[in-house]
């Protein structure tokens, strides 16, 4: 549906299906709760409240002029722009097309069924909104499949390796030195157990992030500004005589993150212990927006604050269309600079680009859009999971490219390196990073030839 | 008497319509439909859009379609309660304690008459409550985004109740609610929990159409032709992949400008001279006053 609001008129006038007769009274009210329930379903935060104060407005307006009942609908029930669609789709769903396949049934027990059973959406329905929600349903199959393929021949094939342990094993002995080596082990050969034990160890990570000077003042004892309203209230009893200053001082809060993660093909390896570090990161900290892209770019903080990790994830792949799919780092990157850069990078933002490097994109795109990324945020900080073997030199045209942009180039193949970065964006501090030419080019040749130092 | 007259002049949507056209907005039926509902419940209107779509524009409409006062309050990061709300004036506070000492007034008097009304400073959100207040005002929070998430908390309260405490002074409280227009460029999230309170109302770029009404109702006497070329050739701007996607607010600069140069047709010379106007990135200068420039304004032209 269109979001223009002048061809909202249209979509009214040029509908073939013929509008159902909106009744008025308790009737009306009934559906209307049905319908905000619908609302609620599809992911349209509707509470009772709002439902209430939308009974109480529509007395102003006449219900049967079709076009204003969907505009105060829309005006009263919706709270964000990105959801006027779904909102189009399902109004138009609800009100329009419902009721059409079954005038039948008539008696009051068979019309409660009925609205039950309308409830649910109808299938083709069903798979339309699924589409609609980004959620292909074929490419979450094949995730889920390909990845019981992975893991599956790997665990078989661990488990021979691990039998001779096996005797030794005591939990409670070896249980450091388990994770000590956990921590040292490169994410890709994980088996499953240690997939679901990494998983353990991260959710007990702590986040900190370094703090940004605002604007507020706050009272404190050694501020550097006269707290006048309290000045004036505590020197009242000397007369008019000022004997006694207090002060305020600017107040600190942590630097929001945003998180941009590369979900292609080739750190398919990766991308799923990845997204859990992104959730429990997101979890742990104030101010955190996450990214994900393969060849466009999709935004996913609102699935990430599901509580739960596994509910989360599920949620995050069922929004990605483009799993495991080729890599287009700097149209990513471009769509992030012009859609998303003014709404998230204000404040201060430091930012964490996760990808190994792997470009198909053109180099002149992706060299402009690192240089804008750079200038809008305080710190753009590049992790590689492959930066954690030896002998990998940043020698692809992407990872080339985009390296003289980068303030701080990181692994992250292992639960250490993770630390490590928790470790560098909890020193972050109100000073910039070098940022001139001559500084970026020694440090991108000094990864170039010498790799990990 | 006469502020029951102003209220019946909105009584209708047809009738909140045509009191915004009358102030040269151009307002669609469903913003029409919103902002009447703003008004007859009295809900604050949350205003999303993209800078320069004529956000601001609605309060300063309304309050003059409502013959009332605009009260405006431009927020920014660290923006607080003495510069939102209400500060006492500490140097009359002094004077006065001293000027009191000299006549040998007590002290309990002192305290009661230094916080009092004559020493109190209203700000934007205090005058908008203000019991003096002959008419309801109309009371524009723009820009709110810039705000921080302190200031949108007690921003909360405050439109829940539309009172104010202060604690030396009392509880005020408005007689009737203030029109609240709240804006926001989306340079960061406001809370859900704001976003219930309002009505909210997305503004989109105009259509082709559109455009050239607000064209013609914002500048009466610009030459019809200009006006459609240069619509045209902005509606094809918005469509090109650009970091700023002109606004309307744009779109009447670039007329000025170009009837400041006396242009009445679209020429690629003077187009590229005062890009400017239109775009206000270097990027984007340079992609649109690239090679294909001249084609745009050859088809702009051709459109009209």
């Amino acid at each position: 549906m269109s979001v223009n609001p002048l061809e909202n008129g249209h979509y009214f006038a040029d509908n073939p299906l013929r509008p159902l007769e909106l009744e008025r009274g308790e009737r009306l009210l009934y559906r209307l709760t049905e319908f905000g329930r619908i609302l609620w379903e599809v992911g349209i935060d509707v509470g009772p409240r709002k439902m209430l104060e939308l009974a109480e407005t529509l007395n102003y307006i006449d219900v049967t002029n079709k076009e204003d009942f969907y505009n105060t609908l829309k005006c009263s029930l919706l709270a964000r722009h990105e959801q006027e669609v779904i909102f189009d789709q399902m109004f138009l769903y609800y009100w329009y097309m419902r009721d059409r396949q079954n005038k039948k049934a008539e008696n009051p027990r068979g019309a409660a069924k009925r609205d039950e059973r309308q409830m649910r959406l109808p299938p083709s329905e069903r798979k339309r909104l699924a589409e609609h929600m980004n959620a292909n349903e074929q490419q979450r199959k094949d995730l889920r499949s390909e990845m019981r393929q992975s893991e599956r021949p790997r665990r078989a094939h661990e488990h021979i390796d691990d039998e001779d342990d096996e005797d030794d094993a005591n939990p409670q002995g070896t249980a450091y030195s388990a994770i000590e080596m956990l921590r040292k082990k490169d994410f890709e050969s994980f088996t499953w157990e240690e997939v679901q034990e990494a998983k353990k160890l991260m959710a007990e990570m702590r986040w900190n992030l370094g703090m940004r000077p605002t604007h507020r003042k706050a009272p404190s004892r050694n501020g550097s500004y006269p707290d006048m309203r309290r000045i004036v209230r505590r020197n009242l009893k000397y007369g008019a005589e000022i004997l006694e200053l207090t002060w305020r001082k600017t107040k600190r809060k942590p630097r929001p993150l945003v998180i941009i993660c590369d979900i292609s093909g080739s750190m398919s390896l990766y991308s799923r212990l990845l997204l859990h570090f992104i959730h429990t990161i997101s979890n742990g900290l104030m101010n955190v927006e996450a990214f994900v892209f393969g060849t466009r770019l999709t935004r996913i903080t609102r699935q990430l604050k599901r509580r739960d990790v596994d509910d989360a994830v599920r949620d995050v792949s069922k929004s990605v269309q483009d799993w495991s799919g080729g890599t287009r780092i700097g149209d990513a990157i471009h769509y992030f600079n012009q859609k998303w850069s003014r709404r998230v990078l204000g404040r201060g933002a430091v930012v964490l680009v996760i990808s190994d490097g792997w470009d198909r994109g053109e180099a002149g795109v992706l060299e402009v859009e690192m240089d804008r990324l750079q200038h809008s945020c305080h710190r753009l900080i590049w992790l590689n999971p492959l930066l954690g073997s030896p002998d990998y030199r940043p020698l692809t045209i992407g990872m080339k490219t985009a390296l003289p942009y980068i303030d701080n180039f990181l692994p992250a193949h292992n639960l250490d390196s993770l630390i490590n970065l928790g470790n560098l964006l909890a020193t972050i501090d109100d000073s910039r990073p070098l940022r001139s030419t001559a500084a970026r080019r020694k440090a991108a040749a000094a990864w170039t030839n010498s790799g990990v130092k | 008497m006469e502020q029951e007259q102003q209220v019946s002049n909105f009584d209708t949507i047809e009738n909140v319509q045509r009191a915004m056209f009358a102030q040269s907005y151009i307002a669609d039926r469903s913003l029409a439909t919103t902002v009447f509902l703003a008004l007859k419940r009295r809900k604050p209107l949350l205003l999303e859009g993209e800078p320069g779509v004529g956000k601001t524009e609605i309060a300063k409409v309304l309050a003059a379609a409502l013959d009332t006062k605009l009260i405006r309050l431009q927020c920014y990061e660290g923006i607080d309660i003495s510069t939102a709300v209400y500060e006492w004036n500490y140097t009359r506070q002094m004077l006065h304690i001293r000027l009191m000492e000299a006549e040998g007034i007590k002290r309990q008097e002192e305290l009661k008459e230094i916080f009092g009304p004559d020493f109190l400073m209203k700000r934007p959100l205090l005058q908008a409550i203000d019991e003096e207040n002959a008419k309801t005002p109309v009371l524009l929070i723009d820009e709110l985004d810039r705000s921080d998430e302190e200031f949108e908390a007690y921003l909360l309260e405050l439109l829940s109740d539309f009172q104010i405490t202060i604690p030396e002074i009392g509880t005020i409280k408005a007689k009737e609610p203030p029109v609240v227009i709240i804006t926001s460029n989306r340079t960061r999230e406001i809370h859900d929990a704001l976003r219930r309170r309002c009505l909210y109302y997305w503004i989109d770029f105009p259509t082709l159409e559109k455009e050239y009404s607000i064209v013609l109702a914002r500048m009466p006497g610009v030459p019809e032709k200009l006006a459609k070329q240069v619509c045209y050739f902005v509606r094809e701007l918005r469509s090109a992949d650009l970091y700023k996607a002109p606004g309307v607010a744009e779109t009447l600069d670039w007329i000025s400008s170009l009837l400041a140069l006396n242009q009445l047709d679209l020429v690629e010379g003077p187009v590229r001279d005062t890009l400017g106007a239109l775009l206000k990135y270097q990027d984007d200068v340079l992609k649109v006053g690239g090679s294909d420039l001249f084609k745009v304004v050859q088809k702009a032209r051709g459109a009209s």
